[in-house]
């Protein structure tokens, strides 16, 4: 190899090994993915025991945007997500027994098991959903941020989508309104390779999802989403932007999904070899390592970390089993603000 | 001959009889391709018809079902799937306000043979998105027909009717039922649009419903024959025409109506029953017809949600005994 090509190899090693970041970013990220980790392959076993019911849609191996989302942002700021959303939820401050009890459709759960897998929501830290439509919180997002915007906050709203989600004629008409009125609205499309059983590649002729934003002039870029540093990064500088009063912003962040895109899905159609392709970039695994090599923190530091997780979602566990299922007549709760809403009941 | 078939297996043979038969017709949708279907539906077909015929779509609803209504304002015959009817609210410009009436803006000149379909109605604890029925919202459109039908023998005939048809038609399926198994007639057969069946010959009271309520119905009506009391139970079949003459002909016989409706309760099926009812057969009528729908509410997660929402068997038999003034 070329001397050049192999000193500036070198170069970029080194630079993306240094930590730019100090401790407790690394921990913080660390332990936001772990506790999803484990929030998710808890949720798993649940549902193989018939505890959790419905569709549920595990984030293992999309950890690192959550985290990169989180810690770039400040706080006043929103988010809004697809069904995904588990891990956004957790990285939202959601706690792991809200959100696990919620799966159990306990009336402790984050909305009252109401809403389940699919539909956590946390008003108090301007978490505005997971939503099952596919695409439907595209335009919702917009118009989270079309408020901020109105109201005069330097506020911004993250609106993630799925790869699947960027073929829906709502994001282009979002992309267009978002752009002409400069609304706050950071737009991110969690690109994991698939949508159920289709891949990026097999519905469009434009595999480049971050492309989609350059028709209308709106700042657009790929982001490695393994890797919370880099995430972190991309929505920082993004997020810069938008609060410069310069409009919105698209990432399309490149992740991938470990599991099946439901519980119900064998994932037949992709190959073994892609899935540990992605296991070795895992972004926990990477990060523990650089933590230790760069000598961020002890080991023992991250046995705790390790400890403390383990320690919350049996927690969480716990209370989801002990919790009673909300009463019946709470389905005629939460349809009308109107307390006395005239329902029909023949 | 007959075989045992599941409802998945009977409409996939409806659809690749008539593809084999009709160069026009195709199948498309999400997933309906390469993964055979979200439900396994159309399974094999892309190995049978190939890629020209059976195909993936992104997810697009409103966009593949516009280019559903083009295809058949200029020939075709498509089928187009939707994941379930949910989804299928994303589309619901193209086929309101398209196939419905294509026909009647273009002063006859084009007409819009397509086939809208997927399941319909709450399939265990999916909560308020994935939980609704739309019989009642396509059944309101004049310009459509509704066929809502989990039996399998049926439903292969009507769907078959239904891509035949020139008229666009809305077929509402079970994402529950899609595995249950029935007495499927070997060979050409069609079931014509627009006739209800009676499931259950019965005296004493009749159960008019449709989709997976006719099981509900049926359970209902075998415990209330233990209780010495014979219902009689009707499975609409189709929604849109719907066939009142087969329904007043029951009540005239049995002088009491019940009808089971996983709709919601208001403007749906069940009032439209109620009203026929009460105006061509008021005078054989001895108790004000009833209905059982599923809670006027959105569905929540929780399974003590569900089992309040849905109608149930005891619902049933607590609404027969009411037309028939039995307490307790
Ligand atoms: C409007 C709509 N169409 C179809 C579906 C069914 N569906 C649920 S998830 C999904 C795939 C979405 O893929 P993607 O946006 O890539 O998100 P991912 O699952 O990869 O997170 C589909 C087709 C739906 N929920 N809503
Ligand atoms: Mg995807």
């Amino acid at each position: 190899m070329d001397t050049a090509v192999e000193n500036k190899k070198k170069a970029t090693r080194k630079k993306t090994n240094k930590p730019k970041y100090n401790k407790e970013t690394y921990l913080n990220w660390y332990e936001l993915m772990l506790r999803i980790r484990r929030f998710e392959e808890r949720a798993l076993m649940a549902y193989g025991q018939q505890k959790i019911r419905g569709f549920c849609h595990v984030y293992i191996g999309q950890e690192a945007v959550s985290a990169g989302i989180e810690s770039a942002l400040k706080p006043g700021d929103a988010i809004v997500t697809a069904y995904r959303q588990h891990g956004i939820a957790l990285g939202r401050g959601v706690s792991a027994k809200a959100a696990m009890a919620e799966l159990y459709g306990k009336k402790t759960g984050i909305v009252k098991g109401k809403g389940g897998s699919m539909h956590f929501f946390f008003a108090e830290n301007k978490y505005f959903g997971g939503n099952g439509i596919v695409g439907a919180q595209i335009p919702i997002g917009t118009g989270i941020g079309f408020a901020e915007k109105y109201k005069g906050t330097d506020n911004l709203c993250v609106t993630m989508f799925g790869d699947g989600a960027a073929r829906q004629g709502a994001l282009h008409e979002s992309f267009n309104m978002a752009m002409s009125w400069k609304l706050p609205v950071l737009y991110i499309c969690e690109n994991n390779g698939y949508a159920m059983g289709t891949s990026v590649g097999r519905t469009t002729n434009v595999a480049d999802i971050y492309k989609l934003g350059l028709g209308y002039d709106m700042p657009s870029e790929q982001v490695d989403g393994m890797s919370p540093e880099s995430v972190h990064e991309a929505v920082a500088k993004a997020a810069k932007h938008i609060r410069a009063g310069k409009g919105p912003y698209f990432l399309e962040i490149q992740t991938y999904r470990y599991k099946g895109h439901s519980v119900s899905d064998p994932a037949k159609y992709r190959t073994k070899e892609e899935v540990e392709s992605y296991k070795e970039k895992d972004p926990i695994k990477v990060t523990e390592k650089g933590i230790i090599a760069n000598k961020i923190a002890t080991s023992q530091e991250i046995n705790k970390i390790k400890e403390k997780v383990k320690a919350e979602i049996e927690e969480a566990v716990t209370f989801a089993e002990n919790s009673d299922f909300p009463d019946p007549s709470g389905l005629y709760e939460d349809n009308y603000m109107q307390k006395d809403y005239p329902f029909i009941k023949d | 001959m007959a075989r045992e078939l599941a409802l998945r297996d009977a409409l996939n043979e409806a659809m690749s009889e008539e593809m084999r038969r009709d160069e026009t017709v195709f199948l498309m949708g999400e997933e309906v391709a390469e993964y055979n279907g979200a439900y396994k539906v159309s399974k094999g077909m892309l190995d049978e018809f190939g890629p020209r015929r059976v195909i993936d779509t992104p997810i697009a609803e409103l966009g593949f079902t516009g280019i559903g209504v083009g295809a058949a304002m200029n020939g075709l015959r498509p089928i187009i799937e939707f994941m379930t009817w949910n989804f299928a609210v994303l589309a619901f410009d193209q086929i309101v306000n398209n196939a419905a009436k294509t026909l009647s803006q273009s002063g006859g000149q084009f007409k819009c043979p397509i086939v809208f379909r997927g399941p319909s109605g709450a399939a265990g604890q999916l909560a308020q998105q994935h939980s609704q029925t739309f019989e009642s919202w396509m059944g309101n459109v004049p310009g459509l027909k509704v066929i809502s039908c989990i039996d399998p023998a049926d439903a292969k005939g009507l769907l078959k009717s239904a891509i035949r048809d020139d008229d666009p038609i809305c077929v509402m399926e079970s994402e529950l039922l899609y595995g249950y198994k029935g007495e499927v007639p070997e060979g050409e057969y069609l079931v014509p649009i627009g006739v209800a069946r009676v499931r259950k010959e019965g005296t004493d009271v009749t159960i008019v419903s449709y989709n997976k309520m006719v099981l509900t119905a049926l359970e209902a009506a075998e415990e209330l024959a233990k209780e010495g009391i014979s219902a009689e139970v009707i499975d609409l079949r189709t929604i849109r025409p719907l066939d009142y003459g087969t329904v007043v002909n029951s009540v005239k016989k049995t002088n009491r109506l019940v009808v089971v409706d996983e709709a919601w309760p208001f403007a749906g099926v069940s009032a439209e029953v109620a009203y026929e009812i009460q105006k061509y057969a008021f005078d054989y009528l001895d108790a004000p017809v009833t209905r059982v729908n599923s809670a006027d509410t959105s569905l929540g997660y929780a399974p003590t949600f569900v089992e309040e929402y849905l109608p149930n068997p005891a619902k049933v038999i607590k609404a027969v005994k009411e037309v028939m003034y039995i307490k307790g």
